[in-house]
């Protein structure tokens, strides 16, 4: 029973995460690899500023900076975004519902692999001849055309990582509709387990539509098919719809668990129940299903006609109602409350009016004659940072500072946490405010220089000062990350001291089997009414019994190697002699890791009731 | 689920009333599965006629298939049981989904 070691090897550690299926390591590898890419991607984002800084700058060719910009966005989306939201849905969802682990813990690492060589793949891009250029929307009429093997690597890359997407969020709505504790009904679930709940189902419909866009690439670029091109009878804005059929609600993917988060932390910092629960719930669903609804507003260009334009404009316009009932609840949550402003609440705060501007670009892009004006200018560019810097990721930094000692068991420093708040947050704006104008002014998006004597040089420079300092703001994080991991001051329970949900009930980081007794859920912030009741911790549902968990495998790891190694012959088939062997050979390795899988019968083992009484809760590993 | 055997030990499940429960759902099996064959029949007939033009036989054909695919999920694999709630919310939202993204292919790309 690895779980039980003591002082492990490196070596060791390292295995034991590899084969890991327990929720909240998954948590901590999602955490990591997301926090790689991320980095990676404000790398490129740098890179992008310091090339637009000055007019006619050559820092980078623009072949090169089509290659970094679609990278940026492909990157920031599918491999740090979602990641980083999957890393706080594995690590608090199943706590929040009082659940022992996910549903389905193999599937769970299985998504978590697939997900990492997908993005490894995508990647190595870079050393391999040359990344994908074509935008991280990677339109059809475009890539197609696009020389080397850039695209192979982008459409193979994003084909794995989304298969594991998908595992992940059927494994979330399975755990959510079958694993919730006693008590816990649908309307006294967590907000944050809400958009989880929501966000899940819109993977499990929007990812289909990117599996069968990206096959129809990968075969019409490897395999000589004609999907997408209207010389051979295809068409070419087929993509463009499947690409934002799944597009569109991925947006919803991203912000929903972010509103989840920031629903938590003002409730937890307000001191108050949230306002309008129920309203939320209605919100949050009502915006996912909005979401399957409005994707041609992307395309309103692409010349769908004016009665599409007109469904569509006025389909998107209706999401600001559920999004506008969603930021009341929460001001409304704030009034009368008795605040703290702890860095996750600083967070949460500049959050409204951030996203709300973001909001209002968003219902002017809506308007499908004005569009025609603002179309792939910097305005777009402008809006679509506002809603996503200024919401998803501020609520991924808001999460780390709230979430830490949970995950972790340490009090990430608040002084740094607020440094680092500020310098991002006045980066933010420094950056995104002005490309609004910008691209009234009339810059194009995409572009990788610019001409003097245009009105745009000063606009650019303030972009890319703004851009600076969010880089140092993300240092100043890491410094903190690191000082707080080396300090390892331990924390209790409830660092926070208002928390409100399950997950503050138990240790931090909790033991490996969470719950040593189910706990009984008796209303809506199940551990704040124990509390305002004068009690210490949960009421049990069951007594003390034998706990069944599952056994680790690093079957995972070679299922996803197999499809990495056969996204390599793939790619290579034409061109080399070997490339057919390799890709055949990388599907045998996944087919014999899933068969494995399938006859050898594994039944998990038992923690005894013994053992869990001699366990008094001095807290697991991270 | 109402059809599950009595294995749980428990002394007070009612086996006849399990029983007559079993028998009436085994008669709805048979009446919807003569059904299916029925409708079966009826569209192989509505091609072979041969007076019936395209446009009313696909139609009709895909009203059959409806009605054959809800007889299957509500009559065979039980969703008119209680405890399908969540499936059932899936399986319409996916079919809404999917009918709202045919009709968009059908009438903005292919027109």
């Amino acid at each position: 029973m690895s779980t039980y070691a003591q002082k492990k090897g490196f070596g060791a550690t390292i295995w034991d995460y590899m084969t890991t299926v327990d929720h909240k390591k998954i948590a901590i590898l999602y955490l990591i690899a997301g926090g790689i890419f991320f980095i990676l991607g404000g790398l490129e984002a740098m890179f992008i500023r310091i090339q637009l800084a000055v007019p006619d700058n050559n820092f980078v060719s623009a072949g090169l900076y089509n290659e970094i910009l679609t990278m940026h966005g492909t990157t920031m989306i599918f491999l740090a975004a979602m990641p980083l939201l999957f890393a706080f849905m594995n690590a608090i969802m199943p706590l929040q519902i009082g659940a022992r682990d996910v549903a389905f813990p193999f599937l769970n690492s299985l998504g978590f692999w697939l997900f990492f060589f997908g993005g490894l793949f995508l990647n190595l891009s870079w050393f391999l001849g040359g990344a994908p250029d074509a935008g991280w929307t990677s339109y059809a009429s475009l890539s197609l055309d696009s020389a080397g093997h850039g695209i192979d690597f982008y459409a193979l890359g994003l084909q794995i990582s989304g298969a594991g997407t998908l595992i992940g969020g059927i494994n979330f709505l399975v755990t959510i509709i079958n694993m919730r504790a006693p008590g816990m009904t649908y309307m006294r679930m967590p907000l944050f387990t809400w958009s989880t709940f929501v966000a899940s189902a819109l993977i499990l419909f929007a990812f289909p539509p990117l599996t069968i866009g990206l096959f129809f690439m990968i075969f019409d670029r490897m395999f000589g098919s004609n999907f997408f091109d209207p010389a051979m009878g295809g068409n070419t804005v087929l993509w463009e719809h499947l690409f934002w059929i799944f597009g569109h609600p991925e947006v919803y993917i991203l912000i929903l668990p972010a509103f989840g988060i920031f629903s938590e932390i003002f409730a937890t910092f307000s001191r108050k129940r949230l306002f309008g629960y129920s309203s939320m719930v209605f919100a949050t669903v009502l915006i996912g299903f909005l979401g399957f609804m409005v994707w041609a507003h992307h395309m309103f260009t692409t010349g769908m006609g004016p009665i599409a334009n007109a469904i569509f404009a006025v389909a998107t316009m209706a999401i600001a109602v559920p999004t506008g009932i969603k930021i009341f609840n929460w001001l409304f949550t704030m009034w009368g409350g008795s605040i703290k402003f702890t860095t996750p609440m600083l967070w949460a705060v500049a959050f409204i009016p951030s996203f709300v501007a973001g909001g209002v670009t968003g219902v002017m892009l809506a308007t499908a004659a004005a569009d025609y004006q603002y179309h792939d200018s910097y305005f777009v560019v402008a809006h679509f940072h506002y809603v996503i810097v200024g919401g998803v990721v501020f609520a991924l930094l808001a999460g780390t500072h709230f979430y830490w000692p949970k995950m972790f068991g340490t009090m990430l420093n608040e002084f740094l946490g607020k440094i680092t708040f500020w310098l991002f947050l006045i980066g933010f704006h420094l950056t995104f405010f002005i490309q609004h104008f910008l691209g009234l002014m009339g810059m194009p998006r995409r572009i990788f220089t610019f001409l003097p004597d245009q009105g745009l040089e000063t606009g650019n420079l303030i972009s890319t000062v703004g851009a600076v300092l969010m880089a140092v703001a993300v240092i100043v994080l890491l410094i903190n990350i690191v000082i707080t991991s080396v300090k390892n001051e331990r924390v209790g329970n409830d660092p926070w001291e208002d928390g409100r949900t399950l997950e503050w009930s138990i240790p931090s980081p909790p033991p490996f089997y969470n719950f040593k007794q189910l706990p009984l859920v008796r209303g809506l912030d199940a551990y704040w009414l124990e509390k305002v009741e004068g009690k210490k911790g949960m009421t049990p549902a069951e007594p003390l019994g034998d706990i069944h968990m599952p056994n680790n495998s690093i079957l995972p790891v070679v299922m996803s190697l197999g499809l990495f190694i056969a996204a390599f012959g793939a790619m290579y088939r034409t061109e080399h002699a070997w490339g057919l062997p390799v890709l055949i050979g990388g599907m045998l390795i996944t087919l014999l890791a899933m068969f494995a899988r399938s006859v050898k019968d594994d039944h998990g083992f038992h923690i005894h009731k013994e053992d869990l009484e001699n366990d008094d809760d001095k807290g697991g590993k991270a | 689920m109402a059809n599950q055997q009595p294995t749980s030990g428990n002394p007070r499940v009612d086996i006849e009333y399990r029983r007559k429960k079993s028998a009436e759902e085994m008669r709805y099996q048979v009446i919807t599965f003569a059904l299916m064959i029925f409708l079966t029949l009826v569209s192989f007939v509505a091609v072979g006629y041969g007076e019936f033009s395209g446009w009313f036989i696909v139609p009709f054909i895909l009203l059959l298939a409806v009605v054959q695919v809800i007889f299957q999920l509500y009559y065979f694999m039980h969703m008119s049981h209680k405890g399908h709630e969540a499936p059932q919310i899936f399986l319409y939202s996916g079919a809404f989904i999917g009918a709202a993204t045919v009709l968009a292919f059908m009438t903005v790309i292919w027109w």
